[in-house]
């Protein structure tokens, strides 16, 4: 079953593809526009980052911080302190990576009310190599009290995402992925920060065997797993997490008593992720037997995105893999 | 701001004792915190909150006030102090500092008490914040804001990379309404500063990034006032004042070691006063200058 919200071509061969940050830049001038509140800082990576569209739009709201990073998050907690809602961007391995005591201690402990852009994020940042592929953000983001940790699933979620954190009063952190991601929902398709959505569900009469909970832009190979299950006779169900804090208990809960096994996918280290998030929650609810896919405790390196996502684990046929092992786990 | 006269000038060194004996005590109570910074700083802060600041401790949110962004959050008693002073909260309750459930946290958290423009603490931050608050003061009212933002650094903190990026942003940007104000004791934990990590030539550092800098005698009322005056006058650059302090000063056995950089009185060292006797020695020592703290340069 398709969701009538998601987009028509999801299953088609040519579903058309873009970057998620770019939806970000997108959403970051619709934002400028309803609230002239909003302003933006950057590192020297304008472009990469999509932040350039406001930079141009506004310049006066625009602050060029240049290679900057423990700065820009500070500078970003003056602007908020004045009553502007800073977003700013970097590569996610310089910031939340490179900054993280500058957040935590200048916003979040603080308590003002800025935006964390980081952009290439996760393994499939691709050729760039180990050095700048974030695999540990959300866990470092997560950890933070009062931090909002949201990845979109495709360009459209970070629109609305962006969208959603410039009226949302507290810290939010964002993660987008640099490479080219099917689009997998449209305009019309619910977001709102906190709230996890069905994406694919069983055929009509057939009651879930696994749950497959998926966030950022693993959320397309999830979907796909869980379709070519449903050729092979497995029922598996696919959860679009994108907020990874506040965490939706309630679908996640609803899930497992569901499924009563889990399997989550996540551009990220295993460990402390979403992957962990829904474990922590799940073992003081629910205790359900889960998989975790996501990079074991390892680097990156340089390769494709594809081919970093396949030798890391995280493929399709890798979370069929693990649905396989969940579902066996099953008492 | 009001012309300074010798009346003034006393009534300001009156109050830079007050400070003094309040850190004291406070430190006192708390059995835990930072003695020389705070002391060296105290002559800085009356001038600050009795004569230069435009602020009103009765309404903390006026929108109009200038700012006073503490970046070496560690010498927090003599900011509370002032502000117990000031008028802000009872002077009683400096004696609750780094207690469970006090307003005044070990470094300050701006959420706690009212009258903190921010949190700090971990050092290096808060120029960034500062040039941060000044560039959303220039979004709001232009380059001719007459809001002015005061950053006070410490001089041990400027080993801290992200100080010299944000020096660099507000060189850039131009900063008219932003004045730093450096405590230049020459102390930080582990010893003296030229030992631990060479900070001069600092004047040249400043300059070179595009600050208009003066050095002034930091326990000299007027040349605090005077600096002041003229950084304000300044309309092209960001302003730095390199304020010459001595550590602990007020209190003479405190005075130029760094050994009393993190230790509160009665945990200091022992070879001048022993500790049982060091909170009330430093207490009576404040007291027979009977206010007249007067610069060593004078």
């Amino acid at each position: 079953m398709n969701d009538p919200h998601l987009n028509p071509k999801l299953f088609d061969a040519d579903v058309e593809q873009a970057p998620i940050r770019k939806g970000f830049g997108e959403g970051l001038v619709e934002a400028g526009e309803q609230d002239h509140r909003v302003v933006a800082l950057c590192a020297d990576l304008t472009e990469s980052t999509t932040i350039l569209a406001f930079a141009k739009k506004f310049p006066e709201r625009y602050v060029e911080m240049g290679i900057g990073e423990q700065s820009m998050a500070s500078v970003a907690s003056g602007l908020a302190a004045m009553g502007k809602i800073p977003f700013f961007s970097s590569y996610a391995m310089f910031s939340p990576g490179r900054n993280w005591e500058q957040i935590r201690t200048t916003i979040a402990y603080n308590h003002v009310n800025a935006k964390i852009i980081g952009s290439h994020a996760g393994i499939s940042v691709g050729p760039d190599g180990g050095t700048h592929q974030a695999i540990e953000d959300m866990g470092l983001m997560r950890m933070v009290p009062r931090m909002v940790v949201i990845a979109p699933c495709d360009a459209i979620e970070a629109k609305k995402a962006t969208i959603a954190a410039a009226k949302w009063e507290g810290p939010v952190y964002i993660r987008l992925a640099r490479d080219a991601t099917a689009i997998v929902t449209t305009p019309e398709t619910p977001f709102a920060i906190g709230k996890a959505e069905i994406f694919f569900a069983p055929s009509e009469g057939k009651a879930t065997q696994v749950g497959i909970i998926a966030t950022g832009s693993l959320v397309y190979n999830a979907i796909m797993a869980a379709k070519q299950w449903e050729g092979e006779g497995v029922a598996a169900k696919v959860l679009n997490l994108p907020t990874i804090k506040p965490l939706d208990e309630e679908a996640v809960l609803a899930l497992a008593k569901e499924a009563g096994a889990i399997v989550t996918v996540e551009e990220h280290q295993r460990a402390g992720g979403m992957g962990s998030a829904v474990a922590e929650f799940l073992a003081r609810t629910q205790p359900t037997p889960q998989e975790f896919i996501g990079v074991d405790d390892k680097f990156g390196q340089s390769g494709t995105p594809a081919e970093l996502v396949e030798h890391y684990g995280m493929g399709i046929s890798a979370i069929k893999e693990a649905s396989r092992r969940a579902v066996g786990r099953k008492s | 701001m009001e012309y300074l006269n010798d009346e003034k000038i006393k009534n300001l060194e009156l109050k830079a004792n007050d400070i003094r004996q309040t850190i004291i005590t406070m430190l006192l109570a708390a059995g835990s915190g930072h003695t020389a910074g705070p002391l060296g700083m105290a002559d800085i802060f009356a001038a600050l909150y009795f004569h230069i600041l435009r602020h009103d401790p009765k309404n903390v949110d006026w929108p109009d006030r200038d700012r006073l962004i503490l970046s070496n959050g560690h010498i927090c008693p003599v900011l509370y102090a002032s502000m117990a002073h000031a008028g802000y909260f009872p002077v009683e309750e400096c004696k609750t500092l780094r207690k469970f459930g006090s307003r005044l946290q070990g470094h300050p958290h701006r959420e706690w008490l009212p009258g903190l423009e921010t949190s700090s603490g971990p050092l290096g931050s808060g120029l960034s914040q500062a040039v941060g608050m000044a560039l959303g003061d220039r979004m709001e009212r232009g380059r001719h804001s007459n809001r002015f933002f005061y950053v006070l650094l410490g001089d041990g903190e400027l080993d801290c990379g992200q100080i010299w990026e944000a020096a660099m942003l507000a060189g850039k940007e131009k900063i008219h309404n932003l004045i730093g104000i450096v405590d230049r004791n020459n102390i930080q934990i582990d010893g003296f500063t030229e030992d631990i990590m060479p900070l001069e030539p600092l004047k040249e550092k400043w300059e070179s990034f595009g600050w208009h800098v003066q050095e002034i005698d930091g326990h000299n009322m007027v040349e605090i006032v005077n600096a002041v005056n003229e950084a304000k006058a300044y309309f092209s650059k960001p302003s730095m004042i390199i304020a010459h302090t001595i550590p602990g000063k007020g209190v003479e056995f405190t005075e130029r070691r760094f050994e009393w950089h993190g230790n509160p009185p009665g945990k200091g060292p022992t070879d001048v006063v022993p500790k049982e006797q060091q909170g009330e020695e430093a207490l009576a020592a404040l007291r027979t200058l009977e206010g007249r703290i007067k610069s060593e340069h004078e």
